[in-house]
C-alpha cells in the first residue's frame, strides 16, 4: 500500500520547499520510470511533487555558445531541436538511440538523469536487492546479470545506470544545475552519478530536497567527428549492453582531443580523462584505439552472464573511434553498423 | 447432402478480403472479456507466491481485510468447495496428470503461483489490499535448470491424447550411423518462451438474478471453458454460458481454461455477485509456456547426400503435476526418407506451471533442431542445403508409410528459391561479405499437421434476405469471422455486408477449441454444409410455390444471387427468397449441419502443410550485430480462402520465428527458482527495426482428402522452420554454429 500526497507547484522555490519538507517526497516528471516503479511497489514515496507546471521547458543559448536544457525539456524536443542537432549531434544521436518514440515524447531531461537501474532484481520486490532494500543482498552477482556492470561495481551492487543520453552528456562535459533548500549549485555530470561502494541505494550525489533545474552543455566543436554506438539485444527499443559516445578533434592528421564515455557497463557513464590525455598527439590508428580501450577498461570484471561485455566493449570502443575519426557517425535509423 | 461447391468469381473466397471485424476492432467497439460491465461488479486481484517450491504456512490477510472496500480474501485456507476428482479439472486438451487447482492446497509448485484472491468493491482497492497480504512459507528445493534435470528425464507413462508418441525405431540406427561416410551430431538448446498476447487474461462473470452465470472470458474455446467450470463447481451446464466474442491474441495460451476464469467464478458463486478477475503482465509469465528443451540430433548420409541414419532425442520441461507432451522428434522420422531412425522424447520436472501449446507446439522446437542439423549435414557433405532436402524428398510419411493427401513442398522449394535468389549463394561459409558485414543465406523446411475436427454450424436466412451463420468457434485474430462470412456470402451469392457471423459463444453449435490450425478448414466446412442444406430447403420450398418458375429445377440448374433463386441461364425465371419465406409462412429458414472428418480417408493418408523458408542475414563480424534484411516464406497450405488474412498469418508466424531465433528467452534465476524478466521491457520480442522484408508466397496445392474445402490452415506453419533458416544463414555468414537459441550478439563474438 502506498499512501502519498500529491502537489503540483508552479515555481521552483515552491517545489524545493515541498520536496525538502517531507522525508520520502519525490519528484515526478514524465513518469516513464517512476510510474512503473510505483506499480511494482518498488518506489514508495510519501509525497509526489509533479513538476510539470514549473517553467523548465526552455532550451537556452549560453554565453559560450553552448546550450542549457531545462529539466522538463522532453527527450524528443531535445533531440529534434535544431540547435541541439547542429551543435551537439552526439547528444541528439544518443537520445534517439534510447527507448522508443513514445517514451521519448514523455521522458524529460531531469528524469533521464535520475532513472533507476534496469537490474531485474531491483524491479521485483519479492527478491532481495541491496539497492532497493539495503542489507538484503545482491542476487544479481551470481544470477541473471547479462545487462549489468563490469566496471565500478562493489560487492554490494553491480547495477548499471541505463541512460543513453547521460553517456553523451558525460562526453560533452555537461553540468547539472540543481536548486535545493540551500540554494543553487552545479554538479559536473561526471560527478553526478556515483559508484555503489557500500551505499548502493544512492545512485547520485543529489542532496535531499534538491531539484534538477537544467543541464548545461558547454560549447564544443567536434563537427562530424563524433559517434554514438549502441549495442543491444535487439535493433531498437532495448537498453544498451555496451554503448560508446566518442568525439575527436584532429589536428594535422593527429588526435588533438579525444573524449570517450561508455554506457551499459558501469553505474555511471564511464570516462578516463588520463587515458584520453595519453592519446593526444597520437596518430589515429587502430593500435592506438586498442591501447586506449584497454586503459579505459582497466579493472573490468564480469560476473558470468555479462563476461562478454569485456571483449565487446573493447571492440565497440575501437569501432566508435574509427567512426568518429572518419567523420562517419553511426546512424540511429540505419541499423547497419558503419 | 452434397457440399456447396465454392463459387468462383465474383465471389469472395480466394480473394483478398478485409477483415469484417476490422472496423469494430480499430474503433474500440469490439469488446474484450475484461471490458464488460455489470451492476455491482466486484473486482478480484491475485496475490502470487514469492517462492518457487514448498508450502504456504500461513496467509496473513488481517491488514488487507481492514482496508475499506475489501469484501473477502480467498485462499487455500478459505475457499468454497470445488470438485475433488482430477477428472473434473481436466479440460478438453489437458495433458495427463493432476491439473492445477488454484488454492487447491497449501503446496507451492512454481513462483508466481496464485496464493490468494482479494475481492473488493473497486480494482484499486483490491490491488491496494493485495499488496498488504503476506505469506509465510516452508521453502523446499526447487528445480528450474533443465540442463541439470536432463539426467532425471523420464518417458511419460501416460500419453497425451492427440499427441503421437515417438514412433518405434526403424532399421538399425547405430550400425548405419557407424558405417556412414558423412555424419554429424549436435546438441540444440531452446530457451523457454512465453506467449504474452497483447490482451492479458481476464474474466468477467455476470451473475443473473436467477443465479445463472454469463462468463466473458479470454479463451480459445467457450464450450471447453463452460464444461470445465460446470465440472469444477458442480453446476448444471445450463447455468453457465461462456462468451469470447473477441480475443486479443492467444497462440495456444488460451486453449486451456485459465486461472482468472476459475477464480472469478469461485468468487462470484461465494459472494453471489458479479466479479471480474484480470491478470497482470507479470502474472502472464506464470502461465503455460513453450517449454525449455534440450535436443540431440545425429544424422548420417552417403556421399550422395541420401540420409542413412537419423537420431533425434529431446528432453522437455514439464510441471511437477502434469506431463505436458508435444510431438517434437516425430518430424525427424516423417519428413525425409530414411531407413534407419531412432527417436526419443522424455520429460523432466521443473518448478514451473505446466507448459502449454504455443504456435505449432512441438514442431517449432523439433523441426528447428532437425533443420539446423540438416544444414550441418549439408555442410559436412559439401552439398547445397536446399539440394540436400531435395535429394531426401519423400512422397510418404516416413513414420506411417502413408502417402500424403497433398504435398507441394517441392514447389515451395523451387518457387521460394527463385524468389529469394538462392542460386546466388556461395557454398562455403564466410564467402559473402559487404563492408563490415558478413552475408549469409540459410534455408529450412517447415511442416505442420493439417487437421480437421468435427464442427456443427447453423445457417439462418431471414425475411429481409440477410444470412446469419454461427458456430461456437473463436477468432483469436486469425480471421475466422472473415472467412466464414466469405464462405457463406458465396454460398448465397450475397454481398459480405448481408452476412452476419456469430461465433465466440458457448450457446452456439458445437465447436472444439480453436487450435491446431484446424478452424478454417473445419468451421469453414460446417458453415458451407449448413448453407448447402439451407439452400436445399429454400429451393424445395420455392419449387412448391404456386406457379413456381422453379417447379422442376434441380440444385445444379439454379443460382442463388442477391436474395433470389433463379435458373442459372435465365435470371428472369426465379423467385426472391423473401417470397419463398412468405409463401411458406415463415419468419426465417434455418438449418444446422455437421462436418465430420472422413476417418477412413484420414486413415489412409498423411496430411500436413509445408513451407520452405529462406533467410538472408548480415552480421557485423567484429561486434556481432545481426540483421535479417529479408526472408521468403513459400507455403503449401491447400486452398487459400483469403490471401490477405492468410498472408497476415504467415507474417505473424515468421515474426514469432524471428523472435525465437534472436530474442525470446525467459531468464531464470536458478538460486531463486524465479523467472526474472517478467515484463515487455525485458522479455524481448522483435520490434520493427528487427523485421526486414518478409515475402510470403503460396504455391498451388490441390488438396481433396481433408474435407471438401481443400483448406489446410495457416495459423502455425509460418513459424516452423523460420528459426532454423535464420540460424543456418548465420552459420553461412560467419562459419559459426550457434545451437542455443536465442542467438544474441554475445554468442557471435569470435
Ligand atoms: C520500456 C522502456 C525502455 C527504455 N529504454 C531506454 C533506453 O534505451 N535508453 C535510455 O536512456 N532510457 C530508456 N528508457 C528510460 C527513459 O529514458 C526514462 O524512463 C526517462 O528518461 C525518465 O524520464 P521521466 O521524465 O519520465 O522521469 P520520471 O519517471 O518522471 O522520474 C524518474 C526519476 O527522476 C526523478 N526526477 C525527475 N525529474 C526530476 C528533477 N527535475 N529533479 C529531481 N528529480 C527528478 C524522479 O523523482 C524519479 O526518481 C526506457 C524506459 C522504458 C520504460
Ligand atoms: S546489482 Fe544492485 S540493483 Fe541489482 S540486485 Fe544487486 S544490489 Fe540490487
Amino acid at each position: 500500500m502506498i499512501r502519498f500526497d500529491y502537489v503540483r507547484p508552479t515555481s521552483v522555490p515552491d517545489a524545493v520547499k515541498a520536496l525538502a519538507a517531507k522525508p520520502g517526497a519525490q519528484v515526478i516528471a514524465g513518469g516513464t520510470n517512476l510510474v512503473d516503479l510505483l506499480k511494482y511497489d518498488v518506489a514508495k514515496p510519501s509525497r509526489l511533487i509533479d513538476i510539470n507546471r514549473l517553467p523548465l521547458r526552455a532550451i537556452e543559448d549560453t554565453a559560450d555558445g553552448g546550450l542549457k536544457l531545462g529539466a522538463l525539456v522532453t527527450n524528443a524536443d531535445a533531440a529534434y531541436d535544431v540547435r541541439v542537432a547542429q551543435r551537439f549531434p552526439l547528444l541528439a544521436s544518443a537520445i534517439l538511440a534510447g527507448a522508443s518514440a513514445q517514451l521519448r515524447n514523455a521522458a524529460t531531461t531531469g528524469g533521464n538523469l535520475l532513472q533507476r537501474t534496469r537490474c531485474l532484481y531491483f524491479y521485483d520486490p519479492h527478491v532481495p536487492c541491496n539497492k532497493r532494500e539495503p542489507g538484503t543482498g545482491c542476487p544479481a552477482r551470481t544470477g541473471v546479470n547479462r545487462n549489468l556492470a563490469v566496471l565500478g561495481t562493489s560487492e554490494h551492487c553491480i547495477a548499471t545506470h541505463p541512460s543513453d543520453m547521460c553517456v553523451a552528456l558525460a562526453a560533452l562535459n555537461a553540468v547539472v544545475h540543481v536548486t535545493g533548500p540551500a540554494g543553487e549549485r552545479q554538479i559536473a555530470l561526471s560527478d553526478f552519478h556515483r559508484v555503489p561502494g557500500d551505499r548502493p541505494d544512492l545512485d547520485n550525489t543529489l542532496e535531499r530536497g534538491e531539484l534538477i533545474t537544467a543541464v548545461e552543455v558547454p560549447f564544443s566543436d567536434f563537427g562530424r567527428h563524433y559517434t554514438y554506438l549502441k549495442l543491444r539485444d535487439r535493433l531498437s527499443y532495448a537498453f544498451a549492453l555496451v554503448s560508446v559516445a566518442a568525439a575527436v578533434r584532429l589536428d594535422a592528421g593527429r588526435i588533438d582531443e579525444l573524449r570517450v564515455a561508455l554506457g551499459g557497463v558501469a553505474p555511471k557513464p564511464w570516462r578516463n580523462l588520463e587515458a584520453e590525455g595519453l592519446l593526444a598527439g597520437a596518430a589515429p590508428e587502430r593500435r592506438a584505439y586498442e591501447a586506449f580501450a584497454d586503459r579505459l577498461l582497466a579493472g573490468a570484471q564480469g560476473f558470468g552472464d555479462n563476461d562478454f561485455k569485456l571483449g565487446l566493449a573493447r571492440r565497440a570502443i575501437v569501432r566508435a573511434l574509427t567512426q568518429a575519426v572518419a567523420g562517419t557517425p553511426q546512424s540511429q535509423s540505419d541499423k547497419r553498423v558503419a | 447432402m452434397p457440399p456447396t461447391a465454392i463459387s468462383q468469381a465474383p465471389g469472395f473466397v480466394g480473394r483478398p478480403t478485409r477483415r469484417v471485424d476490422g472496423p469494430l476492432k480499430v474503433t474500440g467497439r469490439a469488446k474484450y472479456a475484461a471490458e464488460y460491465d455489470a451492476p455491482g461488479l466486484a473486482y478480484g486481484y491475485i496475490v502470487s507466491s514469492a517462492v518457487a517450491a514448498g508450502r504456504v504456512l500461513a496467509i496473513e490477510a488481517d491488514a488487507a481485510l481492514q482496508m475499506p472496500g475489501v469484501i473477502r480474501i480467498f485462499s487455500h485456507a478459505d475457499r468454497p468447495a470445488t470438485a475433488t476428482a482430477d477428472k473434473a479439472w481436466q479440460d478438453e486438451v489437458a495433458p495427463p496428470g493432476h491439473p492445477f487447482r488454484p488454492f487447491g492446497s497449501d503446496e507451492i509448485h512454481f513462483a508466481l503461483q496464485p496464493i490468494a484472491l482479494v475481492v473488493a468493491e473497486t480494482y484499486e482497492a483490491a490491488r491496494d489490499a493485495a499488496s498488504l497480504v503476506t505469506a509465510r512459507y516452508e521453502v523446499t528445493q526447487h528445480r528450474v535448470d533443465l540442463k541439470r534435470e536432463r539426467a532425471t528425464a523420464y518417458d511419460p507413462p501416460e500419453k497425451r491424447a492427440g499427441i503421437p508418441p515417438p514412433p518405434a525405431p526403424r532399421g538399425d540406427f547405430a550400425q548405419a550411423y557407424a558405417d556412414a561416410p558423412v555424419k554429424i551430431s549436435a546438441d540444440y538448446v531452446l530457451a523457454p518462451e512465453y506467449h504474452n498476447p497483447m490482451e492479458m487474461f481476464g474474466t468477467t462473470v455476470v451473475r443473473n438474478d436467477d443465479g445463472k452465470l454469463l462468463v466473458f472470458d479470454k479463451t480459445q474455446g467457450s464450450q471447453n471453458v463452460k464444461a470445465y467450470l460446470a465440472g469444477v463447481f458442480g453446476l448444471p451446464e445450463g447455468d453457465i454460458r461462456v462468451v469470447n466474442a473477441y480475443v486479443g491474441g492467444a497462440f495456444g495460451t488460451a486453449l486451456r481454461p485459465n486461472m482468472s476464469a476459475v477464480l472469478a467464478v469461485m468468487a462470484s458463486l461465494a459472494l453471489e455477485r458479479s466479479v471480474r478477475v484480470t491478470l497482470t503482465r507479470e502474472q502472464m509469465f506464470a502461465l503455460g509456456y513453450r517449454p525449455h528443451m534440450e535436443q540431440t540430433v545425429s544424422l548420417a548420409c552417403g556421399r550422395d547426400g541420401k540420409l542413412l541414419a537419423v537420431h533425434h532425442d529431446a528432453v522437455s520441461g514439464t510441471s511437477p503435476f502434469e506431463d505436458y507432451q508435444e510431438a517434437v522428434v516425430n518430424w525427424s522420422g516423417m519428413l525425409y526418407a530414411c531407413a534407419n531412425t531412432k527417436l526419443s522424447y522424455a520429460l523432466a520436472k521443473l518448478n514451473t506451471n505446466t507448459p502449454c501449446d504455443m504456435r505449432a507446439p512441438g514442431a517449432t522446437s523439433g523441426v528447428y533442431a532437425l533443420e539446423a542439423a540438416m544444414d550441418e549435414l549439408a555442410h559436412a557433405a559439401g552439398i547445397d542445403p536446399l539440394e540436400l532436402r531435395i535429394r531426401n524428398f519423400s512422397e510418404r510419411d516416413g513414420n506411417t508409410d502413408k502417402p500424403y493427401s497433398s504435398k507441394a513442398l517441392m514447389l515451395c522449394y523451387r518457387e521460394g528459391a527463385a524468389r529469394f535468389g538462392w542460386s546466388r549463394r556461395q557454398l562455403a561459409p564466410r564467402s559473402m561479405r559487404e563492408g563490415n558485414e558478413l552475408v549469409g543465406f540459410g534455408m529450412a523446411t517447415g511442416v505442420w499437421e493439417a487437421m480437421v475436427v468435427p464442427v456443427t454450424a447453423k445457417a439462418i436466412l431471414s425475411a429481409d434476405g440477410a444470412l446469419e451463420v454461427s458456430t461456437a468457434s473463436s477468432d483469436i485474430g486469425t480471421g475466422t469471422y472473415t472467412i466464414l462470412a466469405q464462405i457463406a456470402a458465396d454460398a448465397f451469392g450475397l454481398p459480405l455486408e448481408r452476412v452476419t457471423v456469430r461465433i465466440g459463444d458457448s450457446a452456439l453449435s458445437a465447436h472444439p477449441v480453436e487450435g491446431g490450425s484446424w478452424t478454417a478448414a473445419s468451421a469453414g466446412a460446417s458453415v458451407s454444409l449448413a448453407c448447402a442444406k439451407l439452400k436445399e430447403q429454400a429451393l424445395a420450398r420455392a419449387r412448391r410455390m404456386t406457379n413456381s418458375p422453379l417447379a422442376q429445377a434441380a440444385m445444379e440448374e439454379v443460382a442463388f444471387t442477391d436474395g433470389r433463386i433463379a435458373l442459372a441461364g435465365d435470371a428472369g425465371r426465379g423467385v426472391s427468397l423473401a417470397d419463398v419465406l412468405r409463401a411458406s409462412d415463415l419468419g426465417h429458414l434455418e438449418e444446422e449441419a455437421s462436418f465430420t472428418p472422413d476417418e477412413k480417408l484420414a486413415g489412409r493418408y498423411a496430411s500436413y502443410s509445408h513451407a520452405a523458408v529462406f533467410a538472408e542475414v548480415r552480421v557485423d563480424e567484429e561486434l556481432g550485430v545481426l540483421r535479417v534484411p529479408r526472408l521468403v516464406s513459400a507455403v503449401a497450405g491447400g486452398k487459400i480462402l483469403n490471401p490477405k488474412t492468410a498472408r497476415s498469418q504467415i507474417l505473424g508466424g515468421v515474426v514469432m520465428g524471428l523472435g525465437m531465433a534472436l530474442h525470446e528467452e525467459g531468464l531464470f534465476d536458478h538460486d531463486l527458482g524465479r523467472l526474472m524478466n517478467h515484463n515487455y521491457a525485458e522479455y524481448h520480442v522483435p520490434v520493427n527495426a528487427d523485421i526486414g522484408d518478409i515475402d510470403v508466397l503460396f504455391v498451388d496445392e490441390h488438396e481433396d482428402k481433408l474435407g471438401h474445402l481443400g483448406v489446410k490452415g495457416l495459423g502455425e506453419i509460418g513459424i516452423v522452420g523460420t528459426a532454423a533458416a535464420v540460424a543456418n544463414a548465420i552459420f553461412h555468414a560467419t562459419g559459426k554454429r550457434v545451437r542455443d537459441l536465442p542467438i544474441t550478439l554475445d554468442k557471435l563474438l569470435g
